[in-house]
């Protein structure tokens, strides 16, 4: 009963979707205040239902109500009662309901916090939300119904897929998602202010926050996707450029720069045009990301059980999102008047060269990740186009752009002085090479491309930290008043430090495990030892265990430092899941500082041994760590008192004030 | 500088900019792809030795042989010909005789592909689609119950 209701709750919730699409819609056209009225209502009364639909999923997980095909084709009875709530969207039907929650989460989001805006902006805004949530609702109940019933009831589901069972799917996709789906509200800003012919600099204060909190949650989402994939896959690598990772990481590329433009945009508005075409693009991405992971086009961890009509009904969506949203700009664009002017060499200058550098990023890595889509369909010739290839163009492009990262923060805006910025970052250069020189000369084997990138993390660091210096008078003042300056400041200060410093906090997790990582890869018997990067395994033996719902083979390791003394243990096991009879390899991994000791384990061989590969892997954490860095700084400017969603009156006297 | 000026150079600029970021992805794209063949498409492909490609097809049943330490060797099939692999390395969890695999590698001069990466399938239900569209085309993929 539960999931027929759920079932009924997601038909209403579509009903009710193409009602938000249309008469909010009209009520704009004609100046009706009623019809206008019902943009809000109807967007809430869609995030109960499907709310109550997801929940009413949720319940038949819980339950191991096996009668309902979802459940029984990605649940077990067994399966303990975590993953039996997240196998609720380890799968295409639930992860698309979950898609579709979030994205009317973020529909009555806006409801609520809009009240301050336009009443023909606030309906069109959610009007194109409607849309969104009806197509995205009817391909739900056309093609990927997750209530369909089975009967006669099978008595045992056929388990989750064993990677997925880990706590990582409770975190991973919702992140994402809000990411992914969180950018839709600046689609529909965009399309609405499109829709309307007019766009000021209020526009990019009412968008900035909804970007900025989906950019927040999508680096969240990525880099635990990154650490998940780390730990569960037992390959020991934390990116690899695949299809479905490049997926999310466009999105992110798109959305950084727009973060960037609609800053300039709000402050000098400027750079118009540009914005509303990045936000259109950049939800556009989230769209094709979400037609390459949920299509199967694509070979990929992420491709569950694939469906050709689904492919094709998100091409269409797709194509009508994208095709409209881009149709409206073309004919739209050149109604929306130019903003300020600005000199090349200013804090509006850098931020486009930003925006170049990360607009041909993500142009880059889109061709890399569709050319073997278009080779296939033209030529038939199947090829694959990995990191090599992105390592090369991406990494090139990057390197220009952190290099003036720190630049960006301290030009001033309309005109800066070049000479003075750069006079004021000689002490980060300084650290920068030194760092640079220091790496190169004292530690073992890197060689002079590693030792440049952890120069330029350091000058990233040290660069992103003058700003604050420069903004509390330290060390002209005593430590002391910079610290109470310090305090006084607003946070987005904080917000651009911390994101800034946090990439060069990545980088240098980057780096080293590039360039310093060692790897052993050998055939152990029980008393054997290992010596990896100073540290000695001592191969301790293997125990058979039992879990919930597999049986394992865990070996376990004891670690000593050089100098013999113990460092405590380490386990690392061949898992089969019972269900499925699936074999999976549980990496056991041991944090040292930032570094990491990874073990994963091979085939036993025929002599009672077992084939061991183990990792140093040093600062690996700093590439999370940098991420999570990035989102504090995120956080910061979000809480900023004068982009607190809803306080429009002190914001707009700000922008009356001469910059 | 006028105004006009000004603007023309940034536009310059940004071309030559977009122009060298095309050029180099251009580049890239054709040093930095490798291709995908079943066994049966390698004779009509004459590929050197030492030329990277991905390889896949079906594990020969009866072909996996565990050599000293870590050497792995075995065979790909697409039930046309056969190719032996010779790979040193941890195989994937779900390598198995009959299942479907891709690797990556190139040929030696012996025509012994030399693998340094083997990816088999994530899931029981899941198979590479290079290889499900290839078997498919052949008429000998079976769908899984």
């Amino acid at each position: 009963m539960t999931v027929e209701i759920g079932h009924f709750a997601l038909v209403l919730a579509f009903a009710l979707a193409i009602v938000q699409a249309t008469v909010p819609l009209l009520g704009a056209r004609l100046g009706n205040a009623r019809l206008m009225a019902t943009a809000a209502p109807t967007a809430m009364a869609g995030f109960a239902l499907v709310t109550l639909s997801f929940c009413a999923l949720v319940a038949a997980y819980v339950a191991s109500d096996f009668s309902v095909a979802n459940v029984w084709q990605n649940s077990h009875s067994l399966k303990p009662m975590l993953y039996k709530v997240t196998g609720t969207w380890g799968n295409h039907e639930g992860s698309m309901l979950l898609w579709v929650l979030i994205l009317v989460l973020f529909g009555a989001l806006v409801a609520l916090f809009s009240g301050n805006l336009p009443a023909t902006l606030r309906a069109n805004v959610l009007a194109v939300q409607g849309w969104i949530g009806a197509a995205f609702l009817l391909f739900i109940l056309a093609t990927s119904n997750p209530f369909a019933r089975l009967t006669p009831a099978p008595i045992e589901g056929r388990d989750l897929n064993p990677v997925l069972q880990d706590i990582g799917l409770a975190v991973h996709p919702p992140l994402l998602y809000l990411g992914y789906v969180g950018f839709s509200i600046s689609f529909s800003f965009a399309v609405a202010a499109l829709i309307e012919g007019r766009i000021d600099a209020a526009w990019a204060r009412w968008v900035r926050p909804w970007v900025l909190a989906a950019w927040i949650f999508l680096t969240g989402g990525i880099a635990m996707g990154s650490y998940w994939a780390y730990y569960e896959l037992g390959w020991g690598g934390f990116w690899f450029w695949d299809p479905v990772e490049n997926a999310s990481f466009m999105p992110w590329l798109a959305g950084t720069a727009l973060l960037h433009s609609a800053l300039v945009m709000e402050r000098r508005s400027a750079l118009k045009i540009w914005t509303v075409l990045l936000a259109i693009l950049t939800f556009s991405l989230s769209l094709l990301g979400t037609f390459l992971v949920r299509s199967g086009v694509l070979t990929s961890v992420h491709a569950f059980a694939t469906d050709p009509a689904r492919g094709v009904f998100i091409l269409i969506i797709l194509s009508i999102f994208i095709g409209g949203a881009l149709s409206l700009f073309a004919l739209r664009a050149s109604e929306l008047k130019a903003g300020g002017v600005f000199q090349p060499i200013s804090r509006e200058g850098a931020l486009v060269l930003n925006n170049l550098f990360l607009s041909t990023a993500t142009a880059t890595v889109l061709i890399g990740t569709l050319y073997p889509l278009a080779i296939e369909a033209l030529t038939g010739d199947k090829i694959s186009v990995g990191a090599p290839f992105f390592n090369l163009t991406f990494g090139l492009l990057m390197v220009p752009l952190l290099l003036i990262v720190p630049f960006g923060p301290l030009l001033a805006w309309k005109r800066g002085d070049l000479a003075a910025v750069s006079q004021r970052l000689f002490a980060a250069l300084g650290i920068g090479l030194v760092v640079a020189l220091a790496s190169f000369l004292f530690v073992d084997r890197v060689s002079v491309f590693a030792a440049s990138g952890c120069g330029l993390a350091a000058w990233l660091i040290a660069g992103s930290m003058t700003d604050l210096a420069q903004k509390s008078g330290y060390p002209k003042v005593g430590a002391g008043v910079a610290m109470r300056r310090l305090a006084g400041l607003p946070g987005a200060a904080f917000g651009t430090v911390l994101a800034h410093a946090g990439l060069g906090v990545t980088l240098l997790g980057l780096v080293s495990v590039t360039a310093l990582e060692v790897e052993r890869f050998v055939t152990m018997k029980p008393g054997e030892t290992l010596e990896v990067a100073g540290r000695v395994l001592t191969f301790e033996g293997m125990t058979p265990l039992r879990g919930a719902n597999f049986v394992e083979d865990q070996a376990r390791f004891s670690i000593a430092g050089a100098d013999g003394k113990s460092l405590g243990d380490i386990a690392s096991s061949k898992r089969v899941y019972t269900a499925r009879r699936m074999p999976t390899t549980e990496a056991g991994i041991r944090t040292f500082g930032f570094s990491q000791l990874y073990v994963s384990l091979g085939d036993p061989t025929d002599d009672g041994g077992v084939v061991v590969r183990a990792w140093w892997k040093p600062n690996v954490t700093l590439i999370w760590l940098g991420a999570v860095v990035v989102m504090i700084g995120g956080g910061f400017s979000l809480a900023d008192r004068r982009l607190r969603v809803g306080a429009p009156a002190a914001r707009r006297k700000r922008t009356e004030r001469p910059a | 500088m006028t105004r006009k000026q000004k603007r023309l150079t940034v536009i310059v600029g940004g071309l030559a900019f977009l122009a060298a970021a095309a050029a180099l992805t251009f580049y890239a794209l054709g040093q930095r792809t490798s291709y995908f063949y079943m066994p049966a498409d390698l004779a009509a492909a004459n590929v050197a030795p030492g030329e990277r490609f991905r390889l896949g097809g079906l594990v020969a049943v009866g072909s996996i042989e565990r050599g000293q330490g870590l050497n792995v060797r075995f065979a790909v099939t697409d039930h046309e010909q056969t190719v032996n692999v010779r790979y040193s390395g941890i195989l994937p969890d779900l390598f198995r005789e009959d299942q479907g695999v891709v690797t990556e590698g190139s040929f030696d001069e012996n025509r012994i592909f030399v693998a340094d990466s083997v990816l088999a399938k994530h899931d029981e239900t899941y198979m590479p689609r290079e290889v499900a569209d290839a078997l498919k085309d052949k008429g000998v993929w079976q769908e899984e119950e």
